[in-house]
């Protein structure tokens, strides 16, 4: 590996590779592209990336198989998955699958900017420190994350507490406000349930953890939104819920372990 | 070929069956008339042989054989007697009607004879029944009966002048009478002929008659039904047989008619879930497909937007991509609708909800010195339900029920029951709009958590709002303000002021004026105006009859609640149990139920305890 880049971009759509080239040359990154999973993983034995954009539906290799291989072969890099067909499922398995986030295609300039300012800051965290991801909170027992994006935690009466998650918010730099959905919205798991709006005027949308009705929307932290910044696991939280199926959400969330997890987990039984 | 129909079967069967127990009365028939004839006819005989016997006595002792052949031929004449003679026991005719044979000898072993003569001695004495007997004439093998009584040696026999027979005889001879049994015969043969042909009439009579009824009551209904199958199996399932029979065929019918519904309805849901899902695969094949053309238009619109420079250039841009977001959202839904995840109610045992939601707190209540004390009725219909919610509703239930009872212990009683319920005083207005089509639901006043009914009411120079319990029956009605019932008030949706009251109406319990609107989907509620009548009608919710439901009750001998706090229970955040409560359960509780079609009711006495009761419809 001679040098390391900024961004590569998986898509088999050339249209696709050429609109978000335009839109990253346009920010000052440099962006190599790949029209399959296949040429993508060649591509990484050639180059390191500081981020990998990987379609979803290809038809060598698709991105759940990119992403996999590409862990597989040692790579660290932050991978965000994309897709057309946009469903919450897609979202979640992504996220599931350790993708850094998810974005629905087809997305507009800022939202795809967004999404990858917060990768590239989550890989310059990991450039300066390549032994610990930022601090995580405890894990409480019954605290249920969707990937390094948000959390839910179902309380005894049947209501659910969801939030972001501490990573989200650490690759977001300076966080200005965030924009809640109101009492009585109907939040899809898989879905965006709250904006995040950053102090460079990006938008970044919080995925949803578990699907459900908005019972109370935390006005507090969306006035003070250093409450979320500070402990987005305890007074941070952004809404409460009455969940639709919680077992299901729940179940969707406990699918495979974080590929990340098990790759720093593997590294260090190797080190030492 | 002649198909083995159960009509013909069962008209040959009954048809056999008349054949044969026809024919044995007949036989039975047949041979009493025959015996009762011939008996008639024998005693006849027997009368004439005795009076023969006496007539010739005197004559024969005076020895006068020409008074003797008198009185036989004259007998002989008699239509009735064929022949009469008497013959001395060595065979010899001595006396005839037939003069013919007088003279000549009998042979012992003729048919006359041989009652006697055919054992060896002859027999002395002759049994009455014995004497008779019946043959065919050799001449025209017509028959007759003969009859022959013996004539036995007596004192006067031997003591007289002719001394014509010694002492030592026993029989002198006999006197045979025969008669003829033509006209008996004649008789028994039209006898017999009227017999065969009401036995054959009989059977024909019944075979038609049951093959009638059979046609009637069996072979058409079922060449209906067959019909009906047939459409059935070529895919035509909207033809109803008729089912206002009241037997077996008429059962058959209606269970026919209630399959083919449910295959119908089954089919509808297949075509229903089919469509879906080729409309999910056609969605999720466009939204990919269009999805990247789509990808390309917005990167490189919303690009030029953040490097446009010109408000013009601007100003088209956003145009641009605000209509290409528009095109992600109808995509986004198109996939949404196609991928409607299946429902998560569904046929559940709510008996089994409640044990599970006990179960999780069980432990801790028998630490709390709290009992719990199930009635469960086994074999309950199975609602449709989101049982997770339903088993949260429970425990938020017992869990509440516990904290009321505190420290010093006490008991729950869990009960469940089948209950079946008039419409009147359960079933909740959701929906309600003015003939504008305005929303008229209220969501700001509610009765017992439920969203009220607000129509503006004009009257007497004042204005204000009344709300109206959503519950079906209910006379609860809240007025803002004083308006006598007896000036004339205006009733008017709040929105566009359109009038609610029906002209012409009046309420059938107090005449006061009616006002209707409409709760969709399911047809008008009319309410009478007057606050204190409280009168209300909703022909389709009346018209579905009876409801059936499923109650539930989680009774405890806590604390109770106050009435001022009664009316607060189900608000959020309203809790008396200060830091220790969300003040969430009972509001998610009532969420639940409400999805549900359901309602809960709460009683409360401060001091004894609380009873909420939750009634959950079986048919959603």
């Amino acid at each position: 590996m001679s040098s390391v880049r900024d961004i590569l971009v998986i898509d088999d759509e050339p249209v696709v590779l050429q609109g978000v080239e335009r839109i990253c040359r346009g920010e000052g990154l440099a962006v190599d592209t790949a029209t399959g999973g296949v040429t993508g993983l060649q591509q990484l034995e050639k180059h390191a990336y500081r981020l990998i954009l990987c379609d979803i539906m290809m038809e060598d290799l698709d991105g759940f198989g990119f992403l996999a291989e590409s862990r597989r072969r040692g790579n660290r890099s932050p991978v965000v998955l994309a897709s057309g067909y946009s469903t919450g499922e897609n979202a979640i398995r992504s996220l599931q699958c350790g993708a850094f986030d998810y974005v629905a295609k087809p997305f507009t300039a800022d939202e795809l900017m967004a999404v990858i300012r917060r990768a590239l800051n989550y890989s310059s965290l990991l450039a300066e420190n390549p032994e610990a991801l930022p601090a995580t909170a405890p894990r409480a027992e019954n605290i249920h994350r969707l990937g390094r994006v948000s959390w839910a935690a179902s309380k005894l009466e049947g209501t659910v507490v969801i939030g972001v998650d501490d990573l989200f918010v650490n690759t977001i730099q300076g966080l200005r406000s965030v924009e809640l959905a109101p009492v009585g919205a109907y939040l899809v798991q898989g879905t965006g349930c709250a904006t995040i709006v950053s102090t460079d005027g990006l938008a970044h949308s919080v995925m949803c953890p578990v699907s459900g009705q908005v019972l109370q929307a935390h006005a507090e932290a969306a006035a003070n939104i250093s409450m979320i910044e500070k402990d987005p696991f305890g007074a941070g939280w952004l809404y409460r819920l009455l969940p639709s199926d919680l077992e299901y959400s729940f179940r969707c969330l406990t699918f495979p372990s974080d590929p990340i997890d098990q790759w720093q987990v593997h590294q260090k039984g190797e080190t030492s | 070929m002649i198909r083995k129909t159960v009509g013909r079967k069962l008209t040959t069967a009954v048809g056999l069956t008349v054949l044969l127990i026809v024919s044995a009365f007949a036989y039975v028939n047949i041979r009493s008339h025959e015996e009762s004839l011939l008996a008639e006819v024998e005693r006849h005989a027997i009368q004439i042989s005795q009076t023969v016997k006496s007539s010739t006595e005197y004559d024969m002792l005076l020895n006068e054989p020409n008074r003797i052949h008198e009185i036989i031929r004259r007998l002989g004449e008699e239509e009735s007697i064929e022949r009469i003679r008497i013959m001395n026991k060595a065979g010899k005719i001595t006396y005839s009607s037939d003069v013919r044979e007088i003279g000549k000898t009998v042979n012992s072993r003729a048919e006359s004879c041989s009652r006697c003569h055919d054992v060896d001695p002859p027999l002395e004495r002759l049994e009455m029944r014995a004497r008779t007997r019946v043959f065919r004439r050799p001449n025209d093998s017509s028959r007759a009966l003969g009859v022959i009584t013996p004539i036995y040696n007596q004192p006067s026999c031997w003591t007289a002048d002719c001394h014509a027979h010694p002492k030592s005889r026993k029989v002198l001879g006999v006197f045979d009478v025969v008669m003829p049994l033509a006209a008996v015969d004649a008789d028994l043969r039209v006898g017999r002929i009227e017999i065969v042909v009401f036995a054959a009439s009989a059977v024909l009579a019944l075979s038609l008659i049951t093959a009638f009824f059979v046609r009637r009551w069996v072979s058409e209904p079922v060449k209906q039904l067959v019909a009906a199958t047939q459409r059935v199996a070529g895919g035509d399932l909207s033809q109803a047989i008729d089912e206002t029979r009241r037997d077996e065929l008429g059962l058959l019918a209606r269970s026919f008619n209630h399959m083919t519904r449910k295959i119908s309805e089954a089919r509808l849901q297949l075509v229903q879930s089919d469509k879906l899902a080729s409309l999910g695969r056609l969605a999720a094949g466009v939204a990919h497909e269009i999805n990247n053309p789509l990808t390309g238009v917005l990167t490189y619109s919303s690009m030029m937007l953040r490097r446009a420079r010109t408000p013009d250039e601007q100003e088209d841009l956003k145009v641009i991509v605000r209509e290409t977001i528009r095109c992600r959202d109808i995509v986004k839904s198109l996939l949404d609708f196609a991928r409607q995840s299946v429902p998560t109610k569904r046929e559940s045992n709510i008996n089994e909800a409640i044990l599970r939601a006990s179960s999780v707190v069980e432990r801790q209540l028998s630490l709390s010195r709290i009992v719990v004390m199930k009635d469960l009725q086994p074999g309950l219909p199975h609602p449709v339900m989101d049982s997770n919610q339903m088993e949260q509703v429970f425990m938020n239930l017992i869990v509440n029920a516990a904290d009321a009872i505190g420290p010093e212990g006490g008991k729950i009683v869990l009960r469940s029951s089948a209950v079946s319920l008039s419409p009147v005083g359960v079933v909740q207005i959701k929906h309600a709009v003015c003939p504008k089509r305005h929303n008229l639901i209220d969501g700001e006043v509610r009765f017992e958590g439920k969203p009220s009914i607000r129509i503006k009411a004009r009257c007497d120079g004042q204005e204000g709002f009344i709300h109206f319990d959503p519950v079906y029956g209910n006379a609860a009605h809240r007025h803002g303000f004083i308006c006598d019932d007896q000036k004339k008030a205006q009733f008017v949706c709040p929105e566009c002021s359109t009038s609610l009251v029906s002209e012409g109406r009046t309420c059938p319990r107090c005449g006061g004026p009616v006002l209707t609107f409409e709760a969709p989907p399911k047809g008008f509620v009319e309410t009478c105006t007057r606050k204190k009548c409280g009168w209300q009608r909703w022909m389709d919710i009346d018209a579905a009859g009876d409801r059936e439901f499923i109650e539930i009750q989680v009774r405890d001998s806590g604390c109770g609640i106050s009435a001022e706090e009664l009316v607060k229970i189900y608000e959020p955040f309203y809790s008396t149990k200060g830091a220790k409560g969300t003040g969430l359960g009972l509001s998610v509780a009532w969420g639940i139920i409400d999805s549900h079609n359901g309602s809960i009711k709460v009683e409360s006495m401060v001091g004894k305890g609380t009873t909420f009761t939750v009634r959950i419809p079986v048919k959603p």
